[in-house]
Order: structure tokens, then sequence, then C-alpha cells
């Protein structure tokens, strides 16, 4: 009962392999363009990549390689996709579009409206039964949306940012929702969202350039990120180079001190590593500052920008956060030429 | 949207849209001019001009039917086909539409009548194609189908696959997302392009005289028998024209009123689901 996955569309870039656990729900991120609707669309059966195998609880749902071209229908794939748009049969009332799927495999009408009004509770969406989609707001069609999607019993469910188009006040609502109904069930959601990874997923995996440039249980990847992009979600400095006794030399020469995270790798000086540090760790001075072990950066400043009640600083690709009354009186501006200063003992390193 | 808001439009340009205006309208209000309004209903009401309506109905309604029911395909395979020459196969299939129907009937003769591609086939089956009521529907279905396929086209593209792919992701085979999910959402689109080709198709004149002749009762629809009628009794072909232009101005009526059914729902449902997104676009 697993689902195993890898697929190449040469054209897009794509090359990606991935499995999922019984009952695991996978989080998919990654910046635009990086692949995560391909990796939907040929899972669901809508687009048919050039090379690869993917099998769902031991059916396969395509193979395709220079001798076999086996590629199994959509509908026959039991893997329900909620897209960003509810996308309700306009034609049906909610009742009758959460019947769909149960009508589709065969259940008579009565059967398939008991199911359909059982899954329409599940979502709290009973009374919207006898509605039309247009008579629905954003919120109430993605709910009545995820009830007909469940109501199809997918054996994977595909979820495709189910959250973006929502407003702030039907989001949590419907985050909430998905957590409770998600519980126990098979299923891949591609997010922007750090707060749908954490709430919603097992394990999330960082999709880039059209490659999983990271994968591994939520926490740790945002504890210790090994992508740039997770690192972002994280809101961290992320510093990539190779592995020195005491930090990391980045591919510039620049040298980082940190402290170790594991203890073993004193022998894995050379490797490939990186140096991680939250933004409010850093200080700005405008002359260098030597002193305990410390690192300090001379680095350009590229922007400056409110972060909560703070100003963030960004140069040299890193960010520090510091007051705005520290920001006034160094008086800084773009452009300006300044040291950031971090700790050892705040920077971690570990192997990338 | 205020009465006040500005238009853009010179004025000199409002003259030459009176000017348009009235090239159309200006010979519609001739003929009623012309409507001998005392002997109007004894006219409309000759035998051989209610034959010529009632077959003309008939007619019509045989071939909308037949439009309906080869034009759905066509227009689906052309708007979601995959397959070498399509484009060829499209702008084929609008043919119809700039041919001089005249013409079109010299080619369903060539392909229908006795000496025709098929017309020794048909012969052998026991069909005499030419100069039948078949052949008026023939010669309708020909001139019509092409409105029918190009509105349907049209309506299915704007549509997309969406609503298709979601369902098939639910379980839907391809006849149950046809059936279920394409056709009623297709619905706005199919009754305008029907109306248009009933239109087309009542008032169709040169195929079908040069495809299916002027036997009163078989072949002569309203047109013909109007064009008949011009040389000996113009009082009744001006009357029979009224007649005509009257449907004319209830299908277009028909056919482009505001539409309100599933195609608005689509649109709204569209509108809801976007709107929270859109939330930042002024």
């Amino acid at each position: 009962m697993t689902f195993s996955y890898h697929a190449a569309v040469a054209e897009r870039g794509f090359d990606v392999a991935l499995d999922v656990a019984p009952g695991e729900t996978l989080a998919v991120m990654g910046p635009n363009g990086a692949g995560k609707s391909t990796l939907l669309s040929t899972i669901a059966g809508l687009l048919k990549p050039d090379t690869g195998r993917a099998h769902l609880d031991g059916r396969a749902l395509f193979h395709l390689d220079g001798t076999t071209r086996r590629w199994a229908p959509p509908h026959s794939r039991g893997a329900a996709l909620l897209a960003q748009e509810a996308l309700l049969f306009p034609h049906l009332t909610a009742l009758e579009n959460v019947a769909f799927g149960p009508r589709s495999r065969g259940a008579s009408r009565r059967a398939a409206e008991g199911e359909a009004r059982r899954w329409l509770a599940e979502v709290e969406a009973a009374d919207l039964a006898g509605r039309r989609p247009a008579e629905l707001s954003g919120g109430q069609a993605q709910r009545v949306a995820v009830a007909r999607a469940l109501a199809a019993d997918p054996a994977l469910l595909l979820l495709d940012e189910p959250l973006a188009a929502l407003d702030i006040h039907s989001a949590p609502m419907l985050r909430r929702l998905l957590k409770r109904v998600l519980a126990g069930r098979q299923a891949i959601i591609v997010t922007h969202d750090v707060l749908d990874a954490l709430m919603l997923a097992d394990r999330v995996a960082i999709l880039e350039g059209g490659r999983i440039v990271e994968v591994g249980p939520t926490r740790q990847v945002l504890e210790r990120p090994r992508s740039s992009f997770a690192a972002g979600l994280a809101g961290l400095n992320f510093v990539p180079g190779t592995l020195t006794a005491n930090g990391v030399r980045t591919s510039q020469g620049r040298e980082v001190y940190g402290h170790l995270e594991d203890a073993g790798q004193v022998r894995a000086a050379g490797r490939p590593g990186v140096a991680v540090f939250p933004p409010s760790a850093v200080s700005v001075f405008v002359t260098d500052a030597h002193g305990s072990p410390r690192n300090s950066f001379a680095v350009a400043i590229t922007d400056l920008e409110p972060h909560g009640d703070q100003i963030r600083v960004r140069a040299g690709g890193m960010a520090a956060d510091i007051t705005p009354a520290a920001s006034a009186d160094l008086g800084l501006v773009p452009g300006m030429a300044v040291h950031f200063v971090v700790k050892s003992a705040e920077v971690s390193v570990y192997e990338a | 949207m205020t009465r006040t808001a500005y238009t853009g439009v010179p004025r000199w340009l409002y003259v030459l849209a009176v000017l348009a205006a009235l090239v159309i309208v200006l010979p519609l209000l001739a003929i009623v001019s012309r409507v001998n309004w005392g002997n109007f209903l004894p006219l409309v009401t000759s035998e051989s001009a209610v034959t010529a309506l009632g077959l003309s109905l008939r007619t019509s309604a045989a071939s909308t039917v037949l439009c309906i029911v080869l034009g759905v395909p066509l227009a689906l395979v052309l708007a979601r086909g995959r397959f070498p020459l399509l484009g060829l196969l499209r702008s084929l299939v609008l043919l119809p539409l700039v041919l001089p129907p005249v013409v079109g009937g010299i080619a369903l003769l060539y392909t229908f009548g006795r000496q025709g591609l098929l017309g020794g086939t048909l012969d052998v089956l026991g069909f005499q194609v030419a100069f039948s009521t078949t052949a008026v529907v023939l010669a309708q279905t020909f001139v019509a189908l092409p409105f029918l396929v190009v509105s349907l086209e049209g309506a299915l593209r704007t549509g997309g696959q969406k609503y298709e792919a979601v369902a098939a992701t639910l379980g839907a085979p391809p006849g149950v997302v046809f059936r279920r999910v394409t056709l009623p959402l297709m619905l706005p689109g199919l009754a305008s392009g029907a109306v248009l080709s009933f239109a087309r198709s009542l008032g169709e004149f040169g195929a079908t005289l040069t495809f299916a002749g002027s036997l009163q009762g078989v072949t002569r629809t309203l047109p013909l028998e109007i064009y008949l009628q011009r040389e000996t009794d113009p009082d009744a072909a001006v009357a029979l024209s009224l007649v005509l232009v009257a449907v004319a101005v209830a299908v277009v009526a028909l056919a482009y009123r505001r539409p309100r059914s599933v195609a608005r729902q689509a649109s709204g449902e569209r509108t809801t689901a976007a709107a929270p997104a859109g939330g930042n676009v002024p």
C-alpha cells in the first residue's frame, strides 16, 4: 500500500523520483516553475511523461520506457485532484457535485447521495447541499470540493495549492479541515506556505529546477535546511560551501566559523557543507569589529525593508534583523558598505 | 459606467455609424412600407404559401437536428483533437460560409446526384436523393453546419478542459465525462448555434434550387416560393418576405440574448473562486 514514482519530462527539464508511505502526507514545495504542477499532472494522468514508472498500491499508473508503453487513463488511477480553484461543476448542486465520484463508480443515485451527504457533513457543509456553485463563496466552494475529492475514495489525494485562492479568513478554517481529513490518508500537497507543510505534512520535498533537492521530515528540513529554498522557508541565512575543521569555506573563499552539529563531522572536512544562522543573530557594524570568536563579513547593503517591528537589512545574500533605532543611528542606506558580524556559536554547520 | 463617462469616440464617426445602420435597416423598412396590409392575411395563408412555409419549417428542423448530431462531434474534435491536418480540416469546414450557395448546390449534385460520386451507390440501395425533400435537408445542412460548428468550437475553447480533467480524476470514464460534464457545459453554445443553423436553413435558397429544384410541396421552400411569386404576384412576395423577416428577428433575439443559464453560472463560479486570489488587483 505505497506510492512510488519516477518520471522524466525532457521538454521541461523534469526528472523526479519519490515515494509516499501508506497514510503519509508529503508536502512538495519549491519556487514557481520548479515542476510541482508537472508532478501532479503526471500522477493524475493528465500529462504523459517521456519515461518513468509509477505504482499505487501495487497497480501500475504508468510504465514508460523503450519497450513498455503502459499508461492508465486518469479515471482508473484512484488519484483525485484538488486544485487551487474549486472547479465545482457549475450545472450541478453542491450535493450532486460531491455525489459525482460515487456515481461514476457505479453507485445508485440514492447510495451516491447518501455518501455525498456524509462527506458534506464531514466538511461542515451539510447546509450547502442544495446550492449551486455560483451561490457559494470561495471558501465554501473549496470545502465542497474537498468533500467531492474525498467522496471519490481516492487511494492517493493530490492537492495543488488548495488554500492559495482563499482569503485570509477562509484559509485557516480549510487548513484545519484538511488537517483533520488528511490524517492517516495518503496524499501529496503542493504548497507555497510553510505553515501548510508544518501542519498538514509528515515529510516535505523541495523541488527546484525539475529536481528534488531535499526531502525529509518537515521539522528536520526546516530546522536544518540543506537547500537555500528550504532555508528561505525557515527564514534562515544559508551559506553553502565545503566543510573545514571549524566551519565552512564558500566557493569565493570566504570562511564561516560555526559549531559542528554532528560530532563525527571533523572527519568530513572537504565534503559539501552548509552554515546556517538566523537573521536575528547578525549584528551590523560600520567598521570592522574583532574580538571573541566571530565572523565578520564585509558586504554592501542591497535592501532595507520592515520586518515585524525590526528592520531587515539584506546584503551579500544574507539578512540581518536590527532595531529601527539602530538602523537610524548607523544611517544605513542601500549601497552602503557595512560589516555583518555573527558569533560563531550562533552558526550551525553540518554536512549538506 | 455613468452617462458622463469618457467614450473616446470622435463625433464624425457617429455619422458613418448611422450610415452603416441605415444600410441594414432601410431595406427592412422598405419591405414593411410595401406590404399590402389589406390583403396580408389571405396572401400569407394561401395554399402554396402555407405549403411552402410548412415544408421550410419541417426541413429546417430536420437539418438542424442533423447539424447537432454531426456538428457536436466535429466541434469537439476541432476544439480538442490533436492530429495532423487539423488546421486544414478547420478551414475546409468553414468553406460553406464563404462559398456561393449555388456552387454548394452544384457540388452536392455531383456528390448525391444520379451521375454523382455516391449517386450510383445510393441508386443501388434504392435512394434517389436529388430533387427530393432529402435533398432540401442536405442542402440546408451543408450551408448551416459551419454556423453550429463555429459557435460551438468557440464556446468549447473558451471553456477549456479543466472540468473534464477534474471529472476524470474523480473516476469518470470518458463517456460519463462527455454526458455529465461536457454536454451540459456546452448547452448554451449549442442552443445559440442550433438557432443560427435553423435560421440559415430557413433562408437557404441557392443550393436548394440547384440541388433540389422547385417542386411544390416537395422541394419548394419559402424562399423559393417568394422568388417565384415575385414575378407573378409581388404583393404575395412582399408579404411572405415579411414573414421571414419576422422569423429572423425572433431568431436573432433568441441567439443573442444575454446568456443567463449555465454559461453565467460557470463564469460566476470562476469569479467567486478567483476573487480572493485577485484581492490585490485594483
